[in-house]
């Protein structure tokens, strides 16, 4: 294994984290599962693109510098969902989710149309703009801005809305609103690894945007464990890397991947992390939570269940 | 002494049914008011109808002679009016102090950005918000279950987080929903004493539905009383309790109709 080969798994792995932190709010801390993230990683990752494209290769090419590209991509991807939003939020369950499914697949089908970005044949000519410290500091980003976001009231708030969405309205939460926000970053979030991919790739075609991708995303936030940021960094991490690990059983690969993925999910219901975060303070919480578990127990097992005593 | 809240003629029809039909009543700034009935009476249909879950068909519910009608359940929270629920809807993942920290979020004003960057607003506000949390816990005597995860609470304590929750949005018109639902006489008899302590130590208007008679007429200075979605009687305790028709709705006729 030479370090080309690891610095490409360790850049698709950066990659799918920065879709997967944004996932992560949305399905892990406000409750809304969605199978079309990958639309939004096409809709970044050919915005992106035509930014930084040069005209020479491509007539519509804007031969922008990568910042540029970034961030059209992800604000082209954070304009749609909000579109998107307005329509499907109201959904109950399920049904967003289904309707995200659909807005995934129409997405990639639109792009299969589009005639200036190669249509199904794909576009290549994409340059080659995605670095292994780039991608780095873009997830470092995102993990810093997530956990910032996750830790405030208004990160309390969508989590009020996954416990117990009534309650959280009659709470003075606006769920509706609560609810746009977390897609409207998790969009994001998957338009800018859209982009990165997309100059990694150098190439792109709309079926590397199916619905796999989508629920391959989720797969990964739910693997990690539902509402824990270090749970989907290693998710992201072993997942990307095990198709690799396992390429040792050539065409048995993907059965021991699902294997696997089955395995931990059975041993751990509630994901690697289960909901706890690798922190100091994460830590610290999931000891004290499991310590007052402790103590209520052995009151209630001592007779009294401490209800009369302080009232 | 104002009304805080001022119910009148409320229907609200499901179709052919009407849950509530023509109910007035209103609730003077600073009482407790008991709302009972048999099942079914459309007591929790008129939380519902208050608190904006459902919208009503007619009539009208003005909270400190403000209309409320057609606002959405998260404004009306905001304006001071707060509920519990007859089955517990507590954030059920998180912990006590979670809980309420979470329900103290009207208090803060910092923004999106400012908690992304932790501005100096967002740490100034948020120191407040925990010290608000923890004294409500300490008021409440539930700061011992701070670490708790609300699920593995005790069924009484968890009704009491429910109101500790409320609490934290200082509302200044509390809907209680069947609070003492599935205590015991001496934890009812506790209830009772929260019920009158938290009204004169938060300011608190009070409507209360219960089933439990002796809380309903140890607590309450007046009493309305609902039988298929009509208003049947409304007064003091010894008014309403001697009252035919309602002893009628609640026991049957000796006669056969």
């Amino acid at each position: 294994m030479d370090w080309t080969y690891i610095q490409g798994i360790l850049m698709l792995a950066g990659i799918n984290l920065i879709a997967v932190l944004g996932l992560s709010l949305l399905t892990g801390f406000t409750g809304l599962f969605s199978f079309g993230h990958a639309g939004f990683m096409a809709i970044g990752a050919f915005i992106g693109a035509l930014m930084t494209v040069s005209p020479t290769t491509t007539p519509a090419g804007l031969g922008l510098p990568f910042f540029v590209g970034v961030i059209a991509g992800g604000a082209a991807a954070g304009i749609v969902s909000y579109f998107l939003g307005r329509i499907t939020l109201n959904l109950k369950g399920d049904y967003f989710c289904i309707a995200t499914l659909g807005f995934g697949e129409a997405t990639r089908l639109v792009l299969n149309n589009v005639q200036v970005f190669g249509g199904a044949r794909g576009w290549p000519g994409i340059p080659y703009k995605s670095t292994l410290p780039a991608i780095i500091l873009v997830d470092v980003l995102a993990v810093i801005f997530l956990a910032n976001l996750v830790k405030s009231r208004h990160g309390r708030n969508m989590i009020a809305v996954r416990e117990e969405e009534l309650a959280a309205q009659i709470s003075g939460i606006n769920v509706f609103r609560y609810k746009m926000i977390a897609l409207i970053v998790s969009a994001v979030y998957a338009g800018v690894a859209g982009v990165f991919f997309a100059h990694y790739m150098t190439f792109l075609q709309p079926k590397m945007f199916s619905m796999t991708k989508s629920t391959e995303l989720t797969i990964i936030v739910i693997f990690g464990g539902l509402g824990s940021i270090s749970g989907s960094v290693l998710g992201a991490l072993l997942l990307t890397a095990l198709p690799e690990i396992l390429r040792a059983f050539e065409i048995w690969r993907l059965v021991f991947y699902g294997a696997a993925v089955i395995l931990i999910m059975i041993s751990r219901p509630k994901g690697l992390m289960g909901g706890m975060e690798l922190t100091p303070a994460g830590i610290r919480k999931a000891r004290m939570e499991r310590k007052a578990r402790l103590e209520a127990l052995k009151e209630m097992k001592s007779g009294q269940d401490g209800e009369g005593s302080n009232g | 002494m104002a009304d805080i809240l001022e119910i009148s003629h409320l229907t609200k029809r499901f179709g052919g049914l009407a849950a509530v039909n023509d109910v007035s009543f209103s609730v003077p700034e600073g009482g407790i008011v008991g709302l009972i009935g048999p099942n079914g009476a459309g007591k929790t249909t008129i939380f519902n109808l208050i608190t904006g879950v459902y919208s009503l068909t007619e009539g009208a519910v003005k909270f400190k002679g403000q209309s409320v009608v057609g606002l959405p359940p998260y404004k009306i929270a905001d304006l001071g009016i707060t509920r519990t629920f007859q089955n517990i809807r507590l954030f059920k993942n998180l912990t006590v102090f979670e809980n309420v920290l979470t329900a103290c979020h009207l208090s803060a004003t910092y923004n999106i950005a400012e908690s992304i960057f932790r501005l100096p607003r967002f740490r100034k506000e948020e120191k407040e918000l925990v010290a608000k949390a923890e004294k409500l816990l300490e008021i409440m005597g539930l700061t011992d279950r701070r670490d708790l995860v609300a699920n593995n609470l005790p069924y009484g304590m968890q009704r009491r987080l429910e109101i500790v929750r409320a609490l934290a949005l200082d509302p200044e018109l509390l809907l209680l929903d069947e609070p003492a639902a599935g205590m015991n006489p001496d934890e009812t008899e506790h209830l009772m004493k929260l019920i009158v302590r938290i009204r004169d130590e938060f300011k608190l208007s009070i409507l209360v539905i219960e089933h439990h008679m002796d809380l309903i007429m140890g607590v309450c200075e007046h009493i309305v009383v609902l039988n298929f979605g009509l208003k049947l009687a409304e007064g003091g305790a010894d008014e309403v309790a001697n009252n035919p028709k309602v002893i009628e709705a609640y026991l049957g006729t000796t006669e056969e109709a």
